[in-house]
């Protein structure tokens, strides 16, 4: 904001309770995840206690924050989660290796491919398996996909609670082409539970690359409408510049990754870092902004949509020389055989019965696969005793690491910022709570 | 892996799938992660979880072991040898997942093993993203840090009986009414 005016009602700023966590540090207090009230504003009687959630539309499921408010000013915050934990980690201990396949999509449902992905990625560094190209290239091709899908839903939704609402029938709009084209791929509009061990579950449909090269078209035009709505927005650019602040040294010592910590001025990101996939092999820029506000945030993302339209291109060039190429490893003590053998092949017949019945081996150990989701760092821990199934599968929700930063976000704000500030955290419910 | 032997309490190392694994003595935790943070530039603790290994080797597992390159049939656990994995030191590990946001990415795995009733200290000093981990672990396995600032559950409720993520918390355990009569 250049205007030299005060916003009616700017909060003071209350000293943080007790020594910083370090020299320089926002994070407010010795639980970093709660911010107290000082203690002078302790004593008056003017404290109001604010349940801030679980059902609030705007928590995107069902976070609670406790508020502690002087006026509108919030001065004590504490966020209260697990209302959506279901124990997904120790069902997937009574699965097969096969089937517990199901569950990461379940955990982030809004970037599902992408926790699908680090999942079967875990497994197949246990198997130290090969996986054909072709496969290789369209997981990378619908994780792209799926992160501007979650980005969208990021942006309609965020810019629904402050007033927005025009912008979310735009963002679904374009949700609703991606949707269609998982359906094409997959069969499913979300859960499409296409990725296997060792490739993808089926070929590429027939048609799907002239569906996805329309989009690809039409998505930077789209990204241009949502700009031309919202970034000269003088609501929006009121709501979201100087709010919700976290310094990049806040941002990496509270385990920030993906956007939150790209908009903190940290130049990191895993897909360049450290490649997975074939991201080594396509071009693409990754964004950076250093005002560490729900703002830059929001640019992150943004551009992030651009530069992921940019990889589905390049993608989709490649695949497009790809028609006939194996899509999933020939390893049948590990993947299906073809469907038509089954009728002429003993031997498949006999392989099918086994992996369905009893599930495959994978060879004891111990792995962290970490992936870039559109949320951050979403890791998976996996220990295999040998047996069919996992002996303990432990994920690292990048969600639940951002609404840690929500205490630190909150200082000075005032209650109406408390909405700006959760959304841009992009923080998926389940994500957090498994 | 020779600097990773200054490492306060350093037990021993390995390098298995391209991942490196430093144990070190549950007592020196705190100072391991400092040392690892402040030493050796591993400024992210980016997950923390424990594992209960109870049970773990208790019968041989066999079967098929698939790999595209070079499957060994005459390796143990390929083609029904029943073989048994590693015996593990106690019942939990509890390994910090770090990361240095440098040039390559290093990531490093520190793991310290404890039996039940066991405790160790908490990092939360060091880097305050451990404040939630390590209650979820409390929560979920029934670890103890000792020094965490706010130790309570935090996905359970309150008054929540037993560690779920134990190996020996019975599952599907849940009475289910069929008919209002009941």
């Amino acid at each position: 904001m250049s205007t030299t005016l005060q916003r009616v009602g700017r909060p003071r700023r209350w000293p943080i309770v007790g020594d910083p966590i370090y020299e320089g540090s926002r994070i407010p207090s010795r639980v970093p995840t709660v911010m107290d009230v000082p203690p002078p504003l302790r004593e008056t009687d003017d404290i109001l206690q604010v349940n801030f959630g679980p059902n609030h539309p705007s928590t995107h499921g069902v976070l609670r924050l406790i508020v502690d408010l002087d006026g509108e000013e919030v001065v004590g915050l504490s966020a209260v989660v697990g209302y959506l934990h279901t124990g997904f980690e120790k069902n997937m201990e009574q699965k097969t290796w096969w089937k517990a396949i199901t569950y990461p999509e379940r955990i982030d449902y809004v970037g599902y491919q992408n926790n699908e992905l680090v999942f079967v990625l875990a497994i197949e560094k246990l198997l130290a398996m090969q996986v054909p190209e072709k496969a290789t290239w369209m997981r990378m091709l619908l994780c792209e996909l799926n992160r501007i899908h979650s980005h969208l839903v990021f942006l309609g939704t965020s810019a629904l609670e402050l007033g927005a609402i025009s912008m979310f029938w735009y963002c679904f709009r374009e949700r609703e082409t991606i949707l269609d084209l998982f359906e094409l791929v997959a069969g499913q509009r979300m859960h499409t539970r296409y990725f296997q061990t060792g490739g993808i579950a089926e070929d590429i449909p027939v048609g799907f690359f002239p569906e996805a090269r329309k989009f690809v078209e039409t998505m930077p035009k789209a990204l241009d409408d949502y700009l031309t709505l919202l970034d000269r927005n003088k609501i929006w650019l009121e709501r979201t510049q100087g709010v919700g602040l976290l310094s990049a040294d806040d941002a990496i010592a509270l385990g920030q990754s993906g956007p939150v910590l790209r908009a903190s001025g940290v130049d990191w990101d895993l897909r360049r870092d450290q490649p997975y996939l074939a991201y080594d092999q396509v071009d693409f820029r990754v964004p950076v902004y250093t005002g560490g506000d729900v703002y830059d945030r929001y640019r992150v993302r943004m551009d992030e949509m651009a530069q992921s339209t940019r990889i589905v291109r390049q993608c989709l060039d490649r695949l497009e020389r790809m028609e006939g190429e194996p899509w999933i490893t020939d390893d049948r003590k590990v993947v299906l055989p073809p469907r038509e053998e089954l009728h002429t092949s003993m031997e498949s017949l006999i392989h099918h019965f086994k992996i369905v019945t009893e599930g495959y081996r994978v060879p004891a150990g111990e792995v962290y696969v970490a992936i870039e989701s559109p949320r951050g760092e979403s890791g998976c821990y996996v220990v295999s005793d040998g047996g069919p199934r996992p002996w303990r599968v432990h994920f690292r929700p990048p969600s639940f690491h951002a609404l840690q930063a929500t205490a630190t976000c909150s200082h000075g704000a005032l209650i109406a910022d408390l909405i700006a500030i959760v959304g841009s955290l992009d923080a998926v419910m389940g994500d957090t709570d498994r | 892996m020779s600097d990773y032997a200054k490492i306060p309490g350093y037990v021993s190392a390995k390098e298995e799938h391209g991942e490196t694994t430093v144990v070190v003595d549950p007592a020196h935790i705190r100072e391991a992660c400092t040392y690892a943070r402040d030493d050796l530039g591993f400024n992210m603790l980016v997950d923390l979880v424990a594992t209960d290994y109870l049970g773990w080797a208790g019968k041989g597992v066999s079967g098929y072991i698939g790999t595209a390159s070079g499957r060994d049939l005459n390796l143990p656990m390929t083609q029904g040898l029943q073989a048994l994995p590693d015996v593990k030191p106690t019942r939990f590990s509890i390994s910090y997942h770090l990361l240095a946001l440098r040039q390559g990415a290093p990531r490093l795995r520190l793991q310290c093993w404890l039996e039940d009733g066991d405790s160790v200290e908490s990092v939360v000093p060091v880097w305050p993203s451990a404040d939630w981990l390590e209650r979820e672990q409390y929560d979920l396995m029934g670890i103890d840090f000792t020094g965490h600032p706010n130790l309570a559950r935090l996905l359970l409720d309150d008054d929540w009986e037993g560690h779920p993520l134990r190996k020996d918390y019975p599952i599907g355990g849940e009475p289910v009414r069929f008919s209002p009569a009941e």
